[in-house]
């Protein structure tokens, strides 16, 4: 990876690519995950899900499942609706009447969805005992398909709503009106299709759960990777106090997202630990996880407007965007605001307004997926910006750098009000272009022509927003009481000295242990190996805010950010004690390799062990002025504001990691098969405080987007039947499909993080668009044809190759007269 | 007609201990070795033979643990995760090599990467980027795009001994 800095560093361990702290025990098979977790006299859940993907249930009957051998308990939704109120809904009305129970109560909504859970001394006896339960539907007519659903005559998932629509609003910004009057030309664009995939973690969700019927508490042992907001939702659920529920996060295989929504499934093993008195364990199958676990927003634009000038000046855009959650809401309709960070992604159009619906449909409720919502809206920009370019002759890169944000207008205010931080947008193009070899890619591209083989290159760029302000939760629901963001972490000495972080967050890979060690070792003068950083979330360390977890692109600034504070909290008292007992100046002072020294007197010395002894074991001896604890906690809050609710408007992140991609794909003509040649991405995450970890991370969501352009779709058929329930049908990415591909990182630090890092990790689905441009590109060559879905196999790249000259291809360009 | 065996005694070395143990037929090897040896440091992660996670090495070929009985592997020698690091708990080199390059990060493939690796590199010393490729095919990881794992697997591949 090369790298571009546009600031010296000053610091010793911050920026270097240290070994991980993480990778001894994971590589010995020693890491701990949830399903390793092991309580004495334990059981184990098996949950009994729906065949159909909409059906009324008539009758349940547990009577022979309950006999069989080994089971200790049954649970059913009618039990459920007795034991459990309704989950909370972020929505407003109409959304908001949704009633959500962790097993299904009348009615099956979506093809896996849990109805009875059995729970037994084995996770065999319990699966044998499914087989005797009788369970009788009616089959009722399914709603698969987001613009089916939004249909007066649509069948209804929840009848109470009185429709499918879980939230509705116009985001207006500028004058749309204007800029058509002002353009020279209108692109429609008819439709455009961003389909339903996941991250599939390797790790299913899994949690062992315990009930103390002493003091009411419920332990979790598991991969929830935002605890707290589990706790807001499952607190009410039970009608129990939030400090009754205690998480506990180890080691996590992977969420990118995905294991925010597990919620449900506590709260099933939670009343099922209650109810039989012994640890129940839980942990998906694959088949479980991609059935019933959380997939990602599927998204359809409709009555796409453009307005552009000749000379490619893109002036707006106006869109009806129709978004499918799935069955039940759950963390939705967040993502109806949470794409509008990115509402004018790097271009400097101001002018934008699209009408968003979402419904609920006959399918697997939808949750946070790495790109979280962002993606869906980039990839129409994406999608629209190579159209006009081809529609008007115009050259792909021309177009882009004519309408990207340049570096000189940062910080950059964007047409709602968000404030894009820093970038440099065009150079990061010109480094993506230059590692594809695009010159040279160009020139094959005329040669490789007619020989039944096509070439396309193409160019995808992706912000990825991080750390929310959740007061943009007020923009979808003027009542919810959320605002800002904060993590918080814990530095201090132990008895003997030893340097000890407790942070809120949940890692799953991003090696949190390993860049907090850095910033600590940094602030404290010691060695990363010196400091002891705990692993995961546990609500009884004290350690967190309702917001605490890993998601979103946040931890380089709200993680990295408390750290920081609570170690500075830390030396200030370390270096006022050591003063004290040397009789020195405190600004004498200094920390180095775990000792206080007078700065120029080195002789004057106390060690970290000489510090902890006096304030935890030797307190006669603390000067009697002093009040240090040398347990240092602090909460980072990015500095945000309440958005204007009514005019949709504020600042809803604090920072915006960009990444340009850049690819060049062949495709066989015959087969529709394509093949990436070259894959590179330049990405810029601010300072960088470990640059092998965030290259990492732009690997890993490139990996992603790819298997999501070219290989994974989560499919339903008219029935709500799932077709793609585990990796025989979903294919996800292998090690043939990716490319090596290749890297570049420019840094332009942040002006508002405090330590000049960007939130990253979520590459914001880039290979969609890149891929989708670069088919664009092949399809210029060949049938016009449009590339309107973000999921192209080889066969619909086949069918977009051979589409008929006089097929409508779904796009106009208005002239207006001069 | 006679009944079919429900269940089997069986003995079996894991990482050089040698275990003997009453199981049920339908057993899967993955499900003994964790739930029965406990030893977790193998992952299971699907339930097609797709992922990897919980390959290990039975009598020196790489198999998945969940598409084998336990009974199958009854005299086998097993090879895990936990078995690969030196006696004196120091990396073996293809622990080292995945370190080093970064082709570790939330760690749940990794154990079967590692074995997937091992035998790769035991059949084939000296791999091209493409032999690597179709080495690890059969093992997924979702958060390095692959990239570090082939060339943690390439630094090795350059190297003149690999398999202490």
């Amino acid at each position: 990876m090369s790298t571009t800095v546009t600031k010296p560093r000053t610091a010793l361990w911050s920026g270097q690519s240290i070994p991980r702290k993480e990778d001894e025990r994971l590589l010995k098979g020693q890491g701990r995950f949830a399903d390793d977790i092991r309580r004495h006299h334990e059981a184990y859940v098996h949950l009994l899900r729906s065949p159909y993907g909409h059906a009324r249930i008539l009758s349940v009957d547990v009577s022979a499942a309950e006999m069989a051998p080994g089971v200790i308990t049954t649970l059913t939704g009618r039990e459920v609706h007795a034991l459990q109120k309704p989950f909370i809904e972020i929505a407003p009305a109409p959304g908001g009447a949704i009633e959500d129970y962790c097993l299904a109560v009348d009615k099956v909504r979506f093809m896996g969805e849990p109805v009875v859970a059995i729970l037994a001394e084995t996770a065999e006896m319990a699966r044998d005992a499914a087989d005797l339960v009788q369970i009788d539907y009616e089959p009722l007519e399914a709603v698969v398909q987001a613009e089916d659903a939004v249909r007066e005559d649509a069948p209804r998932l929840h009848e109470q709503v009185g429709s499918n629509v879980v939230w509705h609003g116009v985001y207006d910004y500028g004058s749309i009106d204007a800029a058509k009057q002002a353009a020279d030309r209108i692109v429609k664009i008819d439709r455009l299709h961003f389909h339903r995939f996941t991250s599939t973690p390797i790790e299913c969700n899994a949690g062992l759960v315990e009930y103390d019927p002493g003091s009411g508490e419920y332990t979790f042992w598991c991969n929830n990777t935002m605890p707290q907001f589990a706790a807001m939702f499952m607190g009410p659920a039970l009608d129990i106090p939030t400090d009754r529920l205690h998480f506990v996060t180890q080691d996590i295989g992977g969420s990118f997202g995905n294991k925010i929504t597990t919620y449900i499934y506590l709260t099933i093993c939670a009343i099922l630990a209650k109810k039989s008195g012994r640890p129940v364990r839980w942990t998906e199958f694959r088949t479980d996880h991609i059935l019933g676990g959380s997939h990602g927003n599927e998204r359809t634009f409709l009555d796409i407007v453009v307005p552009v000038l000749n000379d490619g000046t893109i002036l707006g855009i106006e869109a009806r965007a129709i978004d499918d959650a799935g069955a039940y809401p759950r963390y939705e309709p967040l993502g109806a605001v949470i794409w509008s960070q990115v509402v004018s992604g790097v271009y400097q159009f101001r002018n934008v307004k699209v009408d968003y619906t979402q419904v609920v449909t006959n399918k697997c409720p939808v949750g946070p997926n790495r790109g979280y919502s962002r993606m869906q809206h980039l990839w129409m920009v994406e999608r629209i910006i190579d159209i006009v370019a081809h529609e008007l002759n115009l050259d792909a890169v021309a177009i882009r750098k004519k309408n990207y944000i340049k570096p000189e207008q940062m910080p950059y205010e964007t047409p709602n009000g968000c404030v894009y931080d820093s970038g440099d947008y065009p150079g990061s193009l010109d480094a993506a272009l230059k590692l594809i070899r695009y010159e040279y890619w160009q020139d094959r591209k005329q040669s490789t022509r007619g020989s039944g083989k096509l070439i396309g290159i193409g160019i995808g760029s992706t912000l990825d927003s991080g750390t929310n302000n959740f007061g943009q939760a007020r923009i979808i629901n003027p009542d919810l009481p959320f605002s800002g963001n904060g993590e918080v972490s814990n530095v201090k000495l132990d008895l003997y000295g030893e340097v000890v972080v407790t942070i809120g967050t949940t890692p799953q890979g991003q090696g949190h242990e390993t860049t907090a060690a850095q910033v600590v070792a940094d602030i404290l003068g010691l060695n990363p190996d010196q400091v002891r950083v705990l692993v995961g979330h546990d609500n009884r360390r004290n350690v967190y805010t309702g917001f605490s977890g890993t998601y979103a692109s946040q931890f380089a600034v709200t993680g990295l950010g408390a750290v920081r504070g609570a170690s500075l909290k830390l030396k200030e008292e370390l270096v006022t004690l050591a003063a004290a007992l040397l009789e020195a100046d405190p600004d004498e002072v200094m920390l180095r390799g775990g000792t206080a020294l007078v700065d120029g007197d080195e002789g004057r010395s106390i060690p970290f062990i000489g510090l902890a002894n006096i304030v935890f074991a030797n307190n006669a001896m603390m000067p009697p002025s002093l009040d240090v604890s040398l347990n240092c906690t602090y909460t980072y809050r990015p500095p945000f504001q309440l958005p204007d609710v009514e005019r949709k408007q504020g600042n809803l992140t604090l920072t915006y990691a960009s990444q340009i991609h850049a690819c060049v794909v062949e495709v066989d003509e015959e087969t529709g098969e394509t093949k990436i040649l070259e894959y590179a991405c330049v990405d810029d995450s601010g300072a960088l405080i470990h640059p092998k970890i965030v290259e990492g991370q732009v690997h890993g969501a490139a990996g992603l987007g790819i298997g999501a352009a070219l290989y994974e779709s989560l499919d339903y058929d008219a029935e709500g039947q799932m077709l793609s329930p585990n990796f025989f049908a979903y294919k996800a990415v292998t090690a043939l499909d990716v490319p090596m591909m290749k890297t570049a990182a420019i840094e332009s630090p942040s002006p508002f993080s405090p330590n000049g890092a960007k939130g990253m990790g979520e590459g914001g689905g880039a290979p969609l668009h890149a891929v989708c441009s670069a088919l664009q590109d092949v399809m210029h060559q060949s049938s016009r044809a449009l590339v309107v879905d973000s999921f192209n196999p080889s066969e619909r790249v086949y069918r977009l190759l051979h589409q008929d000259e006089h097929a409508p291809r779904g796009v106009q360009v208005i002239s207006k007269p001069s | 007609m006679t009944e079919p065996v429900k269940s089997k005694r069986i003995t079996v070395t894991v990482d050089g201990t040698e275990y003997t143990r009453t199981v049920e037929a339908r057993t899967l090897l993955v499900r003994f070795i964790r739930e029965e040896l406990d030893h977790t440091g193998t992952h299971f992660g699907c339930d097609t033979g797709h992922c990897g996670s919980c390959s290990v090495l039975v009598d020196g070929k790489v198999v998945k643990s969940c598409m084998m009985l336990a009974i199958q592997a009854d005299q086998a020698q097993i090879t895990t995760v936990q078995g690969l690091a030196f006696q004196d708990g120091s990396l073996d080199p293809i622990q080292q090599a995945f370190s080093d390059h970064h082709a570790v990060q939330c760690g749940f493939c990794t154990p079967g990467m590692l074995m997937a690796t091992e035998y790769l590199l035991s059949q084939n010393p000296h791999p091209t980027e493409e032999e690597i490729r179709r080495g690890i095919k059969g093992n997924l990881c979702r958060c390095t795009g692959y990239v570090n794992i082939v060339r943690a697997i390439q630094a090795l591949g350059a190297q003149e001994e690999v398999i202490s």
